[in-house]
């Protein structure tokens, strides 16, 4: 392992090529994100447009996926949904992975950090999260609302909830990672030539964990999506009439046993969507595993 | 392994401290009154008296202090209490509900089983299939059982709880009808017929709640019988002439396991929370049924001990990890 380097990005990116799963469960998620992104601009019906003499229809020509009660169209909500669902994921990704790293890198790099920030990860992974996540939603829901309007308040307290309580396991795989490669002779160089602790840590410590913090960042996109659905399926997430994928699903389940459509196609597209992105982190993962070459 | 313990026991008593305070002090930022439901014609001054007999009035560190004691020395001498008929929670003041003024032990008390049941249920069922599905798994490798066995543990991995409980609702309750998509928590078993009312309703929940664990602990299996099918002892063992399924049901097996215990004991919390969901979608009136009308109320006191109760069952199960860890496999030493 220590005359192994750790996968530079460009190599990466060839052995990734090399593993079915990554490239299939890569594609399924960049065709996923592409229908959310353009999705709503080609297809006709906007996602809250109202049409009362089309209520409650089955999958038809006109609508792919059915209407709901109150004959809005269930495909343009799936698609329109799906952009909340996948931005809620992404950004709540994109906070932990920053903290995490942050986090992992100085408990990696000062000897002096890192035992208290290890105590406070260990904490935190004694949380009991979904419990705290709905009580924080309730709690700050409106307050936040205030101030950035209803959607804009809930979607920064959606994303600050997964994203600051899902940090945890980036934070010990980065700092593992540094420990090991503060023993290198390239950091004993950089340190020799007088290289400061932080740029030591932007500039030469950092490039090299990329990888496993590109795999966690994966498995945490999942999970983030995961989690926005459960919280919009208890009651918890984004206000009534803003259809996320939980929202849709939750919204459709009273309605299961007469228009079982309209549940499944929201399900359908969590399922598919963190399917997509575990395919792609184990991928990404076995990629980067030197054991398996 | 004696000193390691007491250092673990040692460390888990301040996580859990940190992790009470950081609930409460969350929980003080509420919006919620206990007193919103109160009368206006209730004049101001009984109100403020109402509010000092809840203990809202005092400061904040002194109601956490009130609190923790009641938690931890009041509510384990009521249950001393109840256990030996003894009396010496005798005139103390328990945890009680802002929502129905009765200590919220109580409700948790009769929450609980229900939970318990389909949980460990499902729990138990869960490992009982994850663990052949792995072992041949990783025995046949790469054969078709192998390739469908993963697939179908990504997919449960996958398909979160609140899309799979619908959706077996929809199969076996609504197209089938073979059970009920609702369970009902009032039924007593008292015959034989009731005893299949009851198993037949625990079927959805625990299918759905099995799904996840199995998908995960068949995965873990899998992995830790790949690592170990390639060891020497396996050469061995098979070299003296035992059969495949000495070799691989006794030598390998109990190997394996060792990696997969711990596995098994901390996924025990995820299923909690996979419970809460699982609760709502069969109406199942368990603790996280119970979580989530006190959330939504709210109750804050009923939070603050359930959620406490979910991160102590987390400290225990990672401490009971760690130390079967140690206690399975005597090549780790604790210094």
């Amino acid at each position: 392992m220590s005359d192994a380097p750790l996968a530079p990005v460009p190599g990466l990116a060839r052995r990734v090529l090399h593993q079915p799963g990554a490239v299939l469960g890569g594609g399924l998620f960049a065709v996923i994100v592409l229908a959310v992104l353009i999705g709503p601009l080609l297809w006709p019906i906007a996602p809250e447009f109202i049409d009362v003499a089309a209520r409650n229809q089955g999958p038809n020509l006109a609508h792919p996926f059915g209407t709901d009660q109150l004959g809005r169209d269930t495909f343009a909500r799936v698609l329109w949904g799906g952009r909340i669902s996948l931005a809620v994921g992404l950004s709540a990704m994109a906070v932990a992975l920053l903290l995490g790293t942050l986090v992992g890198l100085l408990a990696g790099v000062f000897r002096w950090l890192d035992g208290p920030l290890m105590r406070l990860t260990d904490v935190f992974l004694a949380l009991p999260l979904l419990p705290l996540l709905l009580v924080m939603v309730l709690l700050f829901r409106d307050s936040l609302s205030g101030v950035f309007g209803p959607e804009g308040g809930i979607f920064i307290l959606i994303v600050l909830a997964i994203g600051g309580t899902s940090w945890m396991n980036t934070a010990r795989i980065v700092r593992g990672d540094t420990l090991a490669l503060r023993e290198r002779e390239f950091v004993l160089a950089a340190r020799a030539a007088g290289c400061r602790p932080v740029a030591l840590m932007l500039r030469h410590i950092l490039p090299n964990v990329l990888s496993p913090i590109l795999v966690s960042g994966a498995l945490g996109l999942s999970t983030a999506i995961v989690t926005e659905s459960a919280l919009s399926f208890l009651g918890l997430g984004f206000p009534p009439d803003f259809p996320t994928w939980g929202r849709l699903l939750s919204d459709a389940v009273i309605y299961l046993a007469d228009y079982p459509a309209r549940a499944i196609c929201p399900g359908l597209a969590i399922s598919l969507t963190v399917l997509s992105v575990t395919y792609l982190g184990d991928g990404l993962r076995d990629a980067m595993d030197p054991r398996l070459h | 392994m004696l000193s390691y313990t007491i250092r673990r026991l040692a460390f888990a008593v301040p996580t859990l401290l940190v992790i009470s305070l950081l609930i409460f002090l969350l929980l003080e930022l509420a919006p919620g009154d206990p007193m919103a439901q109160v009368p206006l014609t209730v004049p101001p001054e009984v109100k403020a008296q109402m509010r000092e007999a809840l203990g809202l009035g005092e400061p904040v560190h002194l109601r956490y202090w009130k609190w923790l004691v009641q938690m931890v020395w009041v509510e384990p001498l009521v249950l001393v209490d109840h256990l030996f008929g003894t009396d010496f929670s005798e005139g103390k003041l328990r945890i009680l509900s802002w929502q129905h003024r009765g200590p919220v032990m109580d409700v948790v008390v009769q929450r609980l089983p229900q939970t318990l049941w389909v949980v460990g249920t499902a729990y138990v069922v869960g490992i009982l299939i994850a663990l052949p599905i792995g072992i041949w798994s990783a025995y046949r490798r790469a054969s078709i059982f192998d390739q469908a066995g993963t697939f179908v543990t990504v997919v449960g991995y996958s398909v979160p709880p609140f899309f799979t409980g619908p959706l077996l609702i929809l199969v076996f309750a609504v197209q089938l009808g073979w059970f009920p998509a609702i369970y009902d928590t009032t039924h007593r078993v008292t015959d034989w017929q009731g005893f299949t009312v009851q198993l037949k309703q625990m079927v959805l929940p625990v299918m759905v709640l099995s799904l996840q664990t199995t998908a995960q602990i068949a995965r873990y299996m899998r992995a830790a019988v790949l690592d170990n099918l390639g060891q020497d002892y396996v050469r061995t063992a098979r070299a003296k002439g035992l059969s495949e399924a000495t070799v691989l049901g006794v030598h390998v097996l109990r190997n394996s396991m060792i990696p997969v215990v711990t596995v098994i004991a901390l996924g025990m919390p995820a299923i909690f929370g996979g419970a809460i969901i699982t609760e709502q979608i069969f109406s199942i009136n368990g603790i996280g049924a119970q979580l989530i009308g006190a959330i939504k109320a709210p109750d804050m006191p009923t939070v603050h001990t359930i959620t406490f109760l979910f991160a102590v069952l987390i400290v225990l199960t990672n401490l009971a990890a760690d130390l079967l860890y140690g206690w399975l496999d005597p090549r780790i030493r604790y210094e």
